[in-house]
């Protein structure tokens, strides 16, 4: 079947069965191995993106759901010369360990500071309650993303 | 000699940015031109024989599949014996639910799980055992060592004194069964591998923690010589000790396939094949008796610790060995006697995971030490400082405490921390309960670690890594330690950064493969920044002097600038290396067999104090404060040390309130899905107040030692100590699950809340 | 190939489940597509997510509530209308997975699915909604009890598709009380659930209805119950007595999330709790 996506921003037309996730298709047929799969049931978060701006699990997606709608993924967070702040402030405040959650993380955040720039601790913990984390007991990611929103302000 | 530049700071994790936007490669992010994907056919029987392995007739076109009679060398997995088979030959015996059988490949994974399903197993069934005191009794042996009780894999004893005369004395003798289930790494990447073959060298790459363990299975099952088979870690997305073991079978399993397909195969686990088959932490039952006089003096320690190892041996007995060398707990007692048995049964094997046996040990002394305040009637902070090791104190194995025992320290440190409010308050964590159904209790917990391979296991390691000035003039690292998320890179980037004067960020590391890195150890235990750091240290050092020398020797204007030394030997020798490898520090000696002398080189030593509240309506139960103040040496970096302890704290509460691996009356998993098998969010992690203490080890680097594991240990007997508080009854059990807990209070004993003192 | 439909209007969705009854009807898909590689592919995809008609929050005559099928949660979230007259089903929606699940999740994709721990559907029974149903031929509403037929099992036709759900008037001036029990706090499945709602009638409880979840086979509204508190004052002892024909009235299960013993106590717990909190 052919779709007509949009994955960050650039028409992406494709002929693929559409019942095949969208993290599969993002995967393996456009390259964008940044999307993780870490329990393929909409557990962990690991395969997060943006789907017309809102947090998904692409995981839990056919591609035929996401036609005519924009797709971004982690691969679209940073500029060609900068990391997406809360990127940036994750890697600085040490917000990553093994990075398998990272980039769900990151899509969510990055969605966190977009639409509510006036969350506090427990709402960003509330927010980011869809992606799972192992390695850091969501400390330093809630630190990361904090900092992030306060130099926001 | 080291300036401190870098050392101390929380610089950018030199992984973090390939790792925030997604460029980091995975195992499964990898792919090769004709690339095949692998599948596991799995028995069913927890104990069988096979007597045939029945494929699909016709199979499709287009796949392979792999039995244990296609394997050219060894059928068993390299760890401590190699009893455990790669593949369950036809006539050979299945002693798990979850065994590997036989092996497909198909252009794509979803054909070859389909093919691997559709194969069929005919078995002659065997009875099976599943609990300690079957297994003991040997009706049914899944294992038999030479001179050794039936389905027992390892049986240690060590201590001191004369426990039974000291116990008799003593004012009060507490005893208590303590049990503990098992736990999942719960790593968020499944395990997973990639294998090829170019002119009869087979390369596997994947997801694992040691890279010559992989190479040593390999090398005897595809009996080939050692160059032949090369290993390189893909980035990887955790461990916990999940990936220390179980990478050497699937990396087995993928070559096999490779080999037979003759095109890479990728073999990647989905989660419910990563819970099934991989293993977790041991279940254990462990009956501890402590002796203490009125005044509240520890006199005598009694422990009896049994692991449940499952089907195989793998590091059953080293587990075992760092769970009892811990169970007498961070105290001095005259008289000590341990016991520890790790049993055969025919769950999945067991393995390692993050504590390694000290958190199953840990659990029950931290609670005895709980009950004999109460009982006692000694606040429980003071009965803990009163016995505490202090420097110069001797352990059970007749260890004299020589340097960094920070054991004052983290209670001195903890005991300042609460004397404030938090600096962020866990709002979030609160239950949405009626105020009247809640409890509110405190619990502590003192425990320590020690840090690295216990014993003699570092002199048996020979841990070595190359540091060397590259020819284009970068200082280039060769080791096999691998970094799993816990800061390995970046660690050793700062002590080499240090010492050559450089940015750590000019630090360059050579893949973590057997092709081109020496064999640095396995990452585990705690060892790697307190051991291989120390050799980076000793190798950063090793060429700074060199690189001197050569200076003196061409001439330069300023012999000691370090950089135009090394730029000038890049350019007119080219590299210059120095490899080397860890010598435990003088005067450190152990004896395996007696289990006496230097059981760990230094200690961590941590106090973790836990405020819950309990809903009695529905036996939540909600972490609201979280302290934990633990001796690392020296941070060589703040945040990483930091994160460290509090994922590994974080994991701690999660086995102590909802982590557990349940299993069917037939040994297989059963929540074998992470909807079932649940690991805590955002929402369950309190805040986590993390204070360093910083003791120096004069042989880590700059003072460090280890951190990976100390954090796992204490938390769960935090938790249950603070649910004591709260609800007046012993909690002897982990995880404290909300069914757990309203069976405990529905069926307490009316004495029971009379007997423990309550808090004001 | 799988094929994959996706209307835009309520007409052209009903056309199209007509003429393949045997297509999955997929909203969100956050139930669907779990362990999706597992089954084989459906033989067709029919997808209500992009139906206009089914997306939107209505409010009709005294804060009488029309929810359409297919509108995600996180858009129930953010409606002022449905946190004041239906803050019980604002929590429990809050609830529900995370922000991921909150974006795909739908009332319609709960009730289809229609499983024992659906969060939202003890809410809908106590609520008394009323789920109004759609084929080519016309519309019918009936009440959400009589919609949940058996285990998974509903009165939807195979060829109607859910169109909407309907809070009636007055349910703000109601007490509404929604407690779920999950493995977790987010990204849970629940053990346990209970909704209840009643009003204080001069001092005696009127129209309580009070509906769990994940206590029996489909989710159930305690009639015992509801009649022994009709019109009588609340105190501890009529919460006793609830708490004892709750016993009576449910089955619970053990399974690999919980046990029986544990949802049959926290389930009488909960509802003594609830009772008891009626009285000021």
């Amino acid at each position: 079947m052919n779709l007509e996506l949009n994955v960050n921003g650039e028409p992406r037309p494709l002929d693929v069965d559409p019942w095949r996730r969208l993290l599969d298709v993002l995967r393996e047929d456009l390259g964008l191995t940044g999307s993780k799969e870490g329990c393929g049931e909409g557990e962990c978060g690991a395969c997060s993106v943006l789907l017309d701006g809102e947090p998904v699990n692409s995981c839990l997606l056919p591609v035929g759901a996401v036609e005519g709608r924009a797709v971004r993924t982690v691969e679209d967070l940073a500029s060609a010369d900068a990391l997406h702040p809360v990127q940036r402030a994750l890697v600085d405040l040490a917000g990553t360990q093994c990075g398998i959650c990272t980039p769900g993380i990151a899509v969510t955040a990055a969605w966190i500071l977009e639409t509510h720039p006036e969350a506090d601790r427990a709402q960003v913990r509330t927010l980011l309650a869809g992606n799972l984390c192992r390695c850091t007991g969501y400390q330093l990611v809630v630190d990361a993303v904090m900092a992030a929103l306060e130099a926001q302000r | 000699m080291s300036s401190t530049q870098s050392v101390g700071r929380s610089i950018p994790r030199v992984d973090g940015e390939e790792k925030v936007t997604g460029r980091a490669r995975y195992v499964d992010d990898l792919t090769r031109p004709g690339l095949w994907w692998g599948a596991t056919a799995r028995s069913v029987a927890p104990h069988a024989i096979l007597k045939r392995i029945v494929l699909p007739d016709p199979l499709p076109a287009d796949v392979v599949v792999v039995t244990a009679a296609d394997i050219p060398g060894l059928n068993g997995i390299q760890l401590l014996t190699a009893d455990q088979v790669a593949l369950v030959p036809e006539g050979g015996r299945i002693r798990h639910p979850h065994e590997a059988v036989a092996l497909v490949a198909a252009p794509d994974a979803r054909t070859a799980k389909r093919v691997a399903a559709a194969i069929e197993l005919e078995l002659e069934p065997l009875p099976a055992v599943f609990d300690f005191d079957a297994a003991l009794r040997g009706d049914v042996v899944v294992h038999q060592n030479p001179d050794a009780a039936p389905n027992v894999y390892s049986d240690l004893t060590f201590g001191r004194g004369d426990v039974d005369a000291a116990l008799a004395e003593c004012d009060l003798v507490l005893e208590g069964t303590y049990t503990t289930a098992s736990q999942e790494q719960m790593y968020i990447e499944p395990q997973g591998m990639l294998a090829e073959w170019k002119d009869g060298t087979c390369y596997v790459t994947g997801s694992l923690q040691c890279p010559y363990y992989v190479h040593k299975s390999l090398v005897a099952l595809l009996d080939l010589p050692p160059e032949q088979v090369v290993v390189d870690q893909a980035v990887t997305g955790g461990g916990f000790g999940g990936k220390e073991e179980y990478p050497s079978m699937i990396a087995a399993h993928a070559a096999l396939l490779a080999r037979r397909a003759g095109r890479p195969v990728k073999l990647i686990y989905d989660r419910s094949e990563d819970l099934r088959a991989t293993p977790k932490r041991h279940p254990s039952r462990v009956k501890h008796r402590m002796g203490f006089k009125r005044d509240g003096t520890l006199v005598a320690v009694d422990v009896d610790v049994l692991l449940d190892g499952g089907a195989y041996t793998t590091l059953s007995p080293v587990v075992l060995s760092r769970g009892v060398l811990h169970a007498p707990g961070p105290y001095r007692a005259e008289h000590v006697r341990v016991r520890g048995r790790a049993v055969a049964t025919n769950h999945p094997p067991q393995g390692a995971f993050r504590g390694f046996g000290a958190p199953q040990t840990t659990f029950p002394y931290e609670r005895q030490m709980q009950k004999a305040a109460l009982q006692l009637g000694i606040d429980p902070w003071v009965l803990r400082r009163q016995n505490r090791l202090r420097e110069g104190d001797t352990t059970a194995t007749g260890q004299v405490l020589r340097w960094s025992v920070g054991s004052t320290e983290v209670l001195d440190k903890a005991e300042e921390v609460l004397a404030s409010p938090p600096p962020h308050r866990s709002t979030h964590t609160q239950l949405p309960a009626d105020p009247s159904a809640l409890r509110r209790g405190r619990g502590v917990a003192f425990y320590f670690h020690g840090a690295g391979f216990t014993g003699r296991g570092e002199e048996r390691l020979k841990g070595t890594l190359t540091l060397a000035l590259c020819a284009d003039g970068v200082y280039e690292i060769r080791s096999t330690s691998t970094d799993i998320g816990q800061g390995t890179l970046t660690t050793f980037a700062q002590i080499a950064a240090d010492v050559l004067e450089v940015e750590a960020s000019a630090i360059r590391f050579a893949p973590r493969s057997t092709a081109v890195a020496p064999d640095s150890g396995p990452t585990v235990a705690s060892r790697t920044c307190m051991i291989m750091g120390a050799v980076v240290d000793q190798a950063a050092l090793e060429l700074r002097t060199a690189l001197a020398i050569y200076g003196r020797e061409v001439g330069l204007e300023d012999p000691d600038d370090l950089a135009a030394a090394a730029a000038h030997h890049a350019q007119a020798k080219g590299e210059l290396a120095r490899t080397c490898t860890y010598h435990s520090p003088e005067g450190i000696s152990f004896d395996d067999t007696k289990y006496e002398g230097d059981a760990y080189p230094a200690y961590g030593w941590a106090v973790c104090v836990v405020d819950v509240a309990v809903d009695l309506d529905t036996f939540e139960v909600a972490v609201e404060r979280c302290v934990h103040v633990i001796d690392v040496g020296k941070a060589i970096h703040p945040l990483i040390v930091k994160g460290q302890i509090e994922g590994g704290t974080l994991q701690a509460l999660g086995w102590a309130l909802w982590e557990q691996v349940t299993y069917a009356d037939d040994g297989r998993v059963l929540n074998d899905r992470m909807t079932n098998c649940i690991i805590p969010t955002s929402l369950e992690a309190p805040e986590l107040e993390t204070h360093l203490v910083e003791v120096p080890y004069p042989h880590g680097p700059f003072g460090a030692k280890g951190v990976g594991e100390i954090p796992m240990d204490g938390p769960a007997a935090a938790v249950a100590n603070a649910i004591e508080d709260a609800l007046g009854i012993p909690i002897d059990q982990v995880p404290v699950t909300p069914e757990v807990l309203a069976r405990l209070w529905t069926s307490r004993p009316p004495e029971d809340t009379t007997r423990y003192e309550r808090r004001a | 190939m799988t094929a994959y439909l996706r209307p835009t209007s309520l007409d052209e969705a009903l056309a199209l489940r007509a003429a393949h009854p045997d297509y999955a009807v997929v909203a969100g898909g956050t139930d669907l597509l779990v362990g999706a590689l597992e089954r084989p592919a459906p033989a067709g995809v029919l997808d209500v997510f992009g139906v206009a008609e089914l997306v939107g929050i209505t409010p009709g005559p005294r804060e009488a509530l029309t929810v359409g099928a297919a509108t995600p949660y996180a858009r129930l979230l953010e409606s002022p209308r449905i946190r004041t007259t239906l803050p019980m089903l604002h929590t429990c929606v809050r609830e529900i997975g995370a922000a991921q699940i909150q974006a795909r999740g739908t009332l319609g994709g709960n009730a289809q699915t229609c499983s024992p721990v659906g969060d939202t559907l003890p809410v809908l029974l106590a609520l008394e909604a009323e789920v109004e149903l759609a084929n080519q031929a016309g519309r019918r509403r009936l009440p959400f009890a009589e919609f949940v037929t058996g285990y998974r099992q509903t009165a939807l036709a195979a060829d109607e598709l859910i169109v909407a759900f309907h809070f009636p008037a007055g349910l703000s001036r109601l007490r509404q009380h929604w407690r779920k029990v999950g493995t977790r706090r987010a990204q849970a499945i629940s053990k346990v659930m209970l909704a209840a709602v009643a009003s204080l009638d001069d001092g005696t409880i009127a129209s309580p209805r009070v509906a769990f979840g994940a206590v029996a086979d489909r989710p159930l509204r305690i009639q015992s119950v509801e009649a022994a508190l009709a019109g009588r004052p609340p105190s501890l002892g009529l919460a006793d007595e609830a708490a004892a024909l709750l016993e009576q009235a449910i089955t619970p299960i053990s399974d690999v999330r919980s046990s029986a013993d544990y949802r049959l106590q926290v389930a009488k717990n909960m509802l003594h709790r609830w009772v008891a909190s009626l009285v000021d």
